[in-house]
């Protein structure tokens, strides 16, 4: 197979959708909290603890939903501690990020550590499995590479419509697009900017945290330690990369998720000339590359990582 | 409208402190239906504060405010919304990224519908237009209205919610002569409907021209009340400041040379207007004064003259030499001094102390260093200097300038501009947001400096502070400049209609 | 809630505020030994004595200390520009790189000199990896923070390519990595047959030059104001973007002396785990120091205990040695809030 066959293979689109799958549940959360104006440096974190969260709950007995749920809810707790430090007390998001992100990586290796203190290779559970949706993945690759994929696939890509939906349609996902543009004409309307920008940072951290758990819990149904890798820090070029639109992020991921798989199967076929480590620093300069290029039209949210008091004009 | 006035609302005895600042000491007044108070008083004394109380955005340490015979909770804007207040802020509260409609319904709907109810917005926001003469485009996005547009959208986002109080701070600011007429006919429109409405302003005139009682504030206290039939523009300017208003003495000087000459400058457009072949000359021993509807390029050229825009096109000349590199240092270098609009923001770096933000200007000089390395003692005696010459109050040339007053922050601007005796001076908004006295002192030292034979660039949004201190007069519209006049060549009349664009200059003489 | 800023604290409200920080951290960090079944006392005395009860222990969180030391610098330098350096970590492991290349024979020079040149490259190295984000910042307006941290994973897969490639030591038995350096290239040890080295020296005295740096000079202030006020230090006409430029060059080269010191005085060669996350840890040790650089020697040496301190606690009792991670965490979280309390008050209504 040369390198151009890869692309019309329904195999590899297949595993493009499946890589790009928590990039997605993770680039709309911190979407979601960069329109309210909260740059959330927490996602690296929140996803490990999410991954260990939803993956734990299965181990223990859980049933996978309820591990989904689970992973949700630790990463919203995260995304409270996070929003309390920068949205009423206005620290640096910068910093704060950074901490909860230490935060929640140590803690999630505590837990895991002290909940099998003695493992050495990490137990597998009974994850979510490839679910064919009737009809639709007969069609001839892009079926197949869209709809025979694990529900929590699907639950990805339902999460960007809805997203895409509440911030365009839905009053409260105005109010939030208000306080990242300008808090005073959310305050002037009567909401509170405060609580706006906590809902919008808690909401979007549960959906990094279950980006996270999609990793051990659709893709490689184990927790192993540094499983995120940097695919935090990706989805927030990812965000910069989508112009803060839900539908551009989304392309943007599954550009990038295709890039991602189309170098590993290119890592194959050079046989060993090109060393592989080459292949897997790509990722990491095409979101370096990504950032460049939509710097210079980027346009931000406003009010983006500037603290609101009440009163403030 | 009934004959029996009722009263809309009451606020009693509001007191409000910022640390050891008293913004509002004691305030009580009641506003009736269908009536225009103006809330008179210069900046600082305490207005917005006061409406920020009674909006709910701040809480009050003492007082109460009641709307229809209802005491409103404290620090609660929804309620202050639902009691039927609604306000027009001096900066405005629009969300640029998005339309019209959708600013104007924020918050009117439950936030946990599934989806915006358009249509019902759409038509309740087509039928205020047309009762109330707003026109505005309702999917148009904010980003792309004029201001004037944005103050009726503001205006709409009252009126959507059924304001029947209506509180305009300072709406004129930003607004042409002309722009202000009709918003004057739009507050005339919502009175005949049994509005009420409280105006805030520092300018005479228009309160002058809108309101049926003032109330004028004089350092967060209520100075005087006034039935508007019943005084008259030199009562309430005395009332405003305390003091008869006697117009700064300015001796003669006779101009010299050109210090500073912009010949046909443009630049680039960033935020807000941009200059547009602009040619101006300063000279020795004269005050320009620059007047203009705030957001008409004058930021451009404040910016041009500071060095920290460059010129797309035409040149700047210094002492007869044109400026090739020109940034803040080169500006410096060539004695150009100067006192920035905002002195929190650009002016001062606010978590630095006295000592530091003094020398800002000039730590790489001989003066203060020596090989790269800071003589911390010369520049805390140059501090001590600045604070002794141009009196100015604050703990220790080792706090933070943050901590500092505006008056005693400007000072210290003042000083560290003027100590080295510039030839060129560009004061940007120097007053804005003084007390009294810290602004006849800017003033004097503006005429000092003058006297001594510098040339001086006054861009003020205050046409009576332009009036009384320069010796020619400039208007700025739409990044063009007009002809120079003369002092008192032109009426305030004319030089509104040079303000709003209708003058007879094309302006390529050089002025 | 409002925050309103205080008058010039006193001393006493300048530390109380970061003596209750540490106090929380304990208290959260005793729940979580709880959960683990074991008592919080005993649990922070072994820590204390496994950090600096005894001589040996002493050493080792003095030594574990020195590359916090350069990487907490490196942090706070930056921080203060308000140059978001998150990459110390890449930084060091490209400073670990330049001491293997020049040291392992490549330069037959007598250690007096060839010490410092390898010092130079390796600050040379650590500077041009962070001056490219800085120039980003500048240029295109491109977060370093993304960029910074993007970096730390594409050099940690360089540095594997090269340790099974040209780094690769033919007698390493296959493990990806280094050879050792020549003598020449090793700092000395402070004491004969301890693993304190020199190292220590130099990080203090790096701490030393940047506090003059930071306090007696022209570079140090502009520092300090375009981190402060970007908008008000370009309009007293200091040259922001070039300012941002030195910044980095100084933080990316603290950075590499980490990795230097490591590979020079500890290690002897450069693997894939020369650094447990040393670059990360900077953050904290600056944060807890207050960007004082100093203060970076005591609280490098305070974060250094709690690892060395929870290493050998966690072979007695039945609690992780990640404990010491949450710790280090928690204190950077309650730490930016007992430095916000020093300076703010916040008022209920």
């Amino acid at each position: 197979m040369d390198a151009l066959e890869i692309l019309f293979t329904a195999s590899f689109w297949v595993a493009a959708v499946r890589i790009a799958s928590p990039l997605i549940f993770a680039t709309m959360g911190e979407l979601i909290c960069e329109r309210a104006g909260v740059l959330n440096l927490g996602i690296e974190g929140i996803m490990t603890a999410g991954a260990f969260a939803g993956w734990f709950t299965v181990y223990a007995g859980g049933d996978l939903w309820t591990g989904v749920l689970v992973a949700a809810l630790a990463g919203a707790m995260f995304g409270l501690l996070h929003a309390t430090l920068t949205v009423p007390l206005g620290l640096s998001q910068h910093v704060v990020g950074i901490g909860i992100t230490l935060l929640a990586t140590s803690l999630t290796y505590f837990t895991y550590r002290l909940a099998l203190p003695e493992v050495t290779s990490p137990p597998k559970i009974e994850a979510f499995q490839p679910l064919p949706i009737p009809g639709l993945s007969k069609i001839p690759v892009l079926g197949e590479a869209l709809f025979t994929q694990t529900p929590l696939t699907y639950l990805a890509f339902l999460t960007v419509a809805v997203v895409a939906w509440v911030l365009y349609r839905a009053p409260v996902g105005l109010a939030v697009r208000a306080a990242g543009e300008n808090p005073s004409a959310v305050e002037a309307q009567g909401i509170s900017v405060t609580a706006i920008r906590i809902g919008a940072v808690m909401a979007g951290s549960a959906l990094m945290a279950v980006g996270g758990a999609f990793l051990t819990m659709s893709a490689f149904n184990s927790f192993f330690f540094e499983m995120i890798n940097g695919r935090g820090w990706i989805c927030i070029a990812l965000v910069v990369f989508g112009s803060w639109r839900p539908g551009k992020a989304l392309i943007g991921a599954i550009l990038f998720a295709a890039f991602d798989a189309y170098q590993v199967r290119l890592q194959q076929l050079s046989g060993g000339i090109v060393p592989y480590q080459v292949f897997l620093m790509m990722p990491y300069a095409l979101s370096i590359l990504a950032l460049i290029l939509v710097a210079r039209r980027a346009t931000y949210p406003k009010a983006l990582m500037i603290p609101y008091q009440k009163g403030e004009r | 409208m009934t004959t029996e006035p009722s009263i809309v609302l009451r606020l009693s005895g509001i007191t409000k402190r910022f640390g050891p600042l008293v913004a509002n000491d004691a305030i009580s007044f009641d506003l009736q239906r269908g009536e225009v108070i103006a809330l008179l008083g210069e900046n600082g004394a305490g207005k917005t504060t006061l409406m920020n109380i009674l909006f709910g955005h701040y809480v009050a340490d003492g007082g109460s405010v009641e709307a229809f015979g209802n005491q409103l909770p404290p620090g609660d804007p929804r309620a202050a919304l639902d009691a039927g207040i609604g306000m027009v802020h001096q900066h405005f509260t629009l969300a640029d990224n998005m339309t019209v409609l959708e600013n104007i319904s924020l918050g009117t709907q439950s936030l946990w519908r599934p989806r915006l109810d358009r249509a019902a917005a759409r038509r309740r926001i087509g039928q205020l237009a047309a009762d109330f003469g707003l026109a505005v485009e309702p999917d148009a996005t904010v980003a792309s209205l004029s201001v004037g547009e944005r103050q009726r959208v503001e205006i709409l986002k009252a009126l959507y919610r059924d304001a029947r109080i209506l509180i305009l701070d300072e709406p004129t600011a930003v607004l042409t002569p002309a722009e202000t007429d009709a918003l004057f006919r739009t507050l005339k429109l919502l009175v005949a409907k049994g509005l009420s409405i409280i105006f805030i302003s520092h300018k005479l005139n228009e309160v002058m021209a809108v309101s049926d009682r003032v109330l004028v504030l004089r350092s967060g206290r209520l100075s005087g009340e006034r039935l508007t039939r019943d005084t008259e523009r030199k009562e309430l300017a005395a009332l405003m400041v305390g003091q008869e208003v006697k117009p700064a003495e300015v001796a003669a000087v006779e101009p010299g040379a050109e210090l500073l000459v912009l010949d046909n400058v443009s630049t680039a457009r960033r935020n807000g207007a941009a200059l547009d072949r602009v040619s101006l000359s300063l000279r020795a021993g004269e005050i320009t004064g620059l007047a203009g509807v705030s957001g008409n390029g004058q930021a451009a050229l404040a910016a041009l003259i500071s060095g920290t825009e460059r010129p797309t096109a035409g040149t700047i000349v210094i002492g007869g030499a044109p400026m090739g590199e020109w940034s803040p240092r080169t500006a410096l270098g060539h004695g150009v001094a100067r006192i920035p609009e905002d002195r929190h923001a650009v002016g001062t770096i606010g978590d630095m102390s006295v000592t530091e933000n003094v020398i800002a200007e000039r730590y790489r000089s001989e003066r203060f260093s020596r090989m790269g390395f800071l003589d911390w003692k010369a520049a805390r005696r140059f501090a001590e200097k600045i604070i002794a010459d141009y009196d100015v109050k604050c703990p220790s040339p080792e706090a933070r300038i943050r901590l500092l007053s505006g008056g005693n922050m400007q000072k210290l601007i003042l000083g560290r501009a003027l100590d080295p005796e510039p030839a060129v001076i560009l004061a940007s908004q120097p007053t804005r947001g003084l007390d009294v006295g810290a602004v006849s002192y800017v003033h004097r030292m503006l005429l000092a400096a003058r006297q001594r034979g510098a040339a001086v660039l006054l861009i003020s949004e205050d046409l009576e502070e332009i009036m009384a201190l320069s010796d020619r007069i400039v208007v700025m519209s739409k990044g063009r400049l007009s002809a120079p006049s003369a002092r008192g060549e032109r009426t305030i009349r004319e030089l509104g209609e040079l303000m709003a664009g209708h003058g007879d200059e094309r302006g390529d003489h050089a002025a | 809630m409002r925050l309103e800023p205080k008058p010039a604290p006193s001393l006493a409200v300048t530390l109380i505020y970061p003596v209750a920080a540490i106090a929380a951290t304990l208290v959260f960090t005793s729940l979580l030994v709880l959960v683990a079944g074991a008592s919080p006392l005993s649990v922070f005395y072994l820590v204390a004595k496994g950090a600096a009860g005894s001589q040996f222990a002493l050493l080792e969180t003095l030594t574990r200390a020195t590359p916090l030391i350069f990487t907490g610098l490196a942090v706070a330098v930056a921080f203060r520009a308000k140059l978001w350096n998150i990459g110390a970590e890449a930084q060091l492991y490209i400073g670990g790189v330049v001491t293997v290349v020049l040291g392992t024979g490549a330069l037959p020079l007598a250690a007096p000199v060839l010490i410092p040149v390898i010092m130079i490259a390796a600050m040379a190295a650590g500077a041009a990896l962070l001056l490219g984000p800085a120039f980003l910042k500048t240029r295109f307006g491109v977060d370093e923070v993304v960029t910074t941290l993007l970096l730390n994973f594409i050099v940690l897969l360089f540095v594997s390519m090269l340790l099974e490639g040209v780094l690769k030591d033919p007698m390493g038995l296959g493990w990806p990595q280094s050879q050792k350096v020549i003598a020449e290239a090793q700092l000395p040890r402070i004491i004969q047959g301890k693993r304190l080295h020199y190292g220590f020296v130099i990080a203090i005295v790096s701490a030393i030059v940047v506090w003059v740096i930071m306090k007696k000079t022209a570079l140090g202030y502009e520092m300090r104001a375009v981190g402060n006020n970007p908008e008000g230090a370009r309009f007293v006409g200091i040259p922001v973007n070039k300012v941002l430029m030195k910044t980095a060059v100084l933080s990316g080269g603290l950075a590499a002396l980490a990795g230097f010191s490591e590979v020079s005085g500890l290690k002897g060669n450069l693997t894939l785990d020369l650094s447990p996350g040393y670059g990360y840890s900077g953050i904290v040790v600056a944060m807890l120091a207050m960007l004082n650089p100093v203060g970076v020697i005591a609280s490098a040496i305070f974060v250094a205990g709690i690892f060395v301190g929870a290493d050998s606690m966690s072979r007695v009792a039945k609690v992780p040695s990640y404990i010491a991670d949450v710790m280090v965490a928690t204190s950077l979280l309650t730490m930016v809030v007992a430095i916000l309390l020093t300076r703010f008050r916040v008022r209920w209504r």
